[in-house]
């Protein structure tokens, strides 16, 4: 019993804190099917909201790197992050261009200096 | 690239569905994304089919990163499932706006579940541009291959990049990793038009790194709700001065 309990263990912490978090949003949109202005207060204050926690995210996944990320130093991350970003901002603000750029000087950075 | 002229059946503006989606420009982004994702998802150790059920069930990228980045890092469930839950807002008003496009005479609920499933920001950007000309008593069973389309590409790539980040040398696994946060920084600086936006990226991220140097309990938690709160309160003030 408890054996399967831990194989399922897992699942049921992604139906739990994954899945129904995420999907609730998507069913009251089926179901309050009137529209909400893009310019509503409340959309403002929501939208402020995901973005200032996605970029936390960001800066984590960044600066508190986890496995192989971690073997890079972090001046290096910081440095290629910041690459692939002025990249991104001097090609046309292409989300392409800032990405090959950022890892183009991971990859450099990561190699000269090997920690 | 225009819908597919011949719809005359279902089955046929469903495959014409998939056939878009494994053609357009976001068949490349997803790919990329998901190896990331599917290197992350190996770094935090979970397992590479909990990792596609979520791609499957979440079916959202910055959702699946907080959740597989929180759940790995020992985040309490409860701040995971707020942080998701905060995430997933957006989803409400594109399912809003996606819907009147799908409605026709007679269509059922039922028939509206899995459009409003598969809504996320590929399919959605996807659907309202070639929806409108394919002829409305088909537009759902196009719709769902679409995104059958999309979400098969993710899962795919997704187990490429789990894989891969397992076999690489540490250098070129770190490269996998470091894909995550550099496009999610770069799409996010795209989608922000509104210095409310640019505001709230910045503060999340000086927030974000502050809290979690810390230590703080919470820290995504307070990031997101604080650190948004705050500059939504500074875009009031703003513009109540001007």
């Amino acid at each position: 019993m408890s054996a399967v309990w831990n194989e399922l263990w897992p699942y049921f912490v992604l139906i739990l804190v994954g899945y129904l978090p995420n999907e609730i949003w998507r069913v009251l949109g089926l179901v309050l099917a009137r529209g909400l202005d893009e310019d509503s207060e409340v959309v403002v204050w929501s939208r402020a909201v995901a973005t200032a926690i996605l970029a936390g995210v960001i800066a984590k996944l960044i600066l508190f790197s986890t496995g192989a990320l971690d073997t890079i130093p972090l001046s290096v991350r910081v440095a290629a992050a910041v690459c692939g970003f002025l990249a991104f901002l001097a090609w046309k603000r292409s989300v392409f261009v800032g990405v090959v750029a950022g890892e183009l000087a991971l990859l450099l950075g990561g190699f000269l200096f090997a920690s | 690239m225009a819908a597919p002229a011949s719809l005359d059946s279902d089955s046929a503006a469903f495959f014409g569905g998939v056939k878009s989606a494994w053609t357009s420009a976001f068949f490349l982004v997803l790919a990329g994304t998901y190896i990331g994702i599917g290197a992350l998802a190996h770094s935090f150790g979970v397992g590479a089919w909990w990792f596609a059920l979520s791609t499957v069930l979440v079916w959202a990228a910055p959702a699946q990163v907080i959740l597989i980045s929180a759940l790995g890092g020992g985040a309490p469930l409860l701040e995971v499932a707020l942080a998701v839950t905060l995430s997933a807002i957006r989803l409400f008003p594109m399912v809003v706006a996606l819907l009147p496009l799908l409605r026709g005479e007679g269509t059922r609920l039922r028939d509206l579940l899995l459009p409003t499933h598969f809504t996320s920001v590929s399919m959605w950007v996807e659907s309202l541009r070639l929806l409108p000309a394919v002829p409305r008593e088909r537009r759902i069973a196009y719709c769902n291959g679409l995104s059958v389309g999309y979400m098969s590409t993710a899962a795919g790539f997704g187990f490429i990049g789990y894989h891969l980040a397992a076999e690489l040398p540490p250098l070129l696994a770190g490269a996998l990793l470091f894909l995550t946060p550099m496009s999610f920084l770069m799409s996010t600086a795209r989608n922000a038009r509104l210095m409310v936006d640019r505001l709230a990226l910045v503060v999340g991220l000086v927030l974000g790194t502050v809290l979690a140097a810390k230590q703080v309990q919470f820290d995504l938690m307070w990031t997101g709700f604080g650190g948004g709160t705050l500059v939504y309160i500074i875009h009031r003030l703003r513009e109540a001065a001007a």
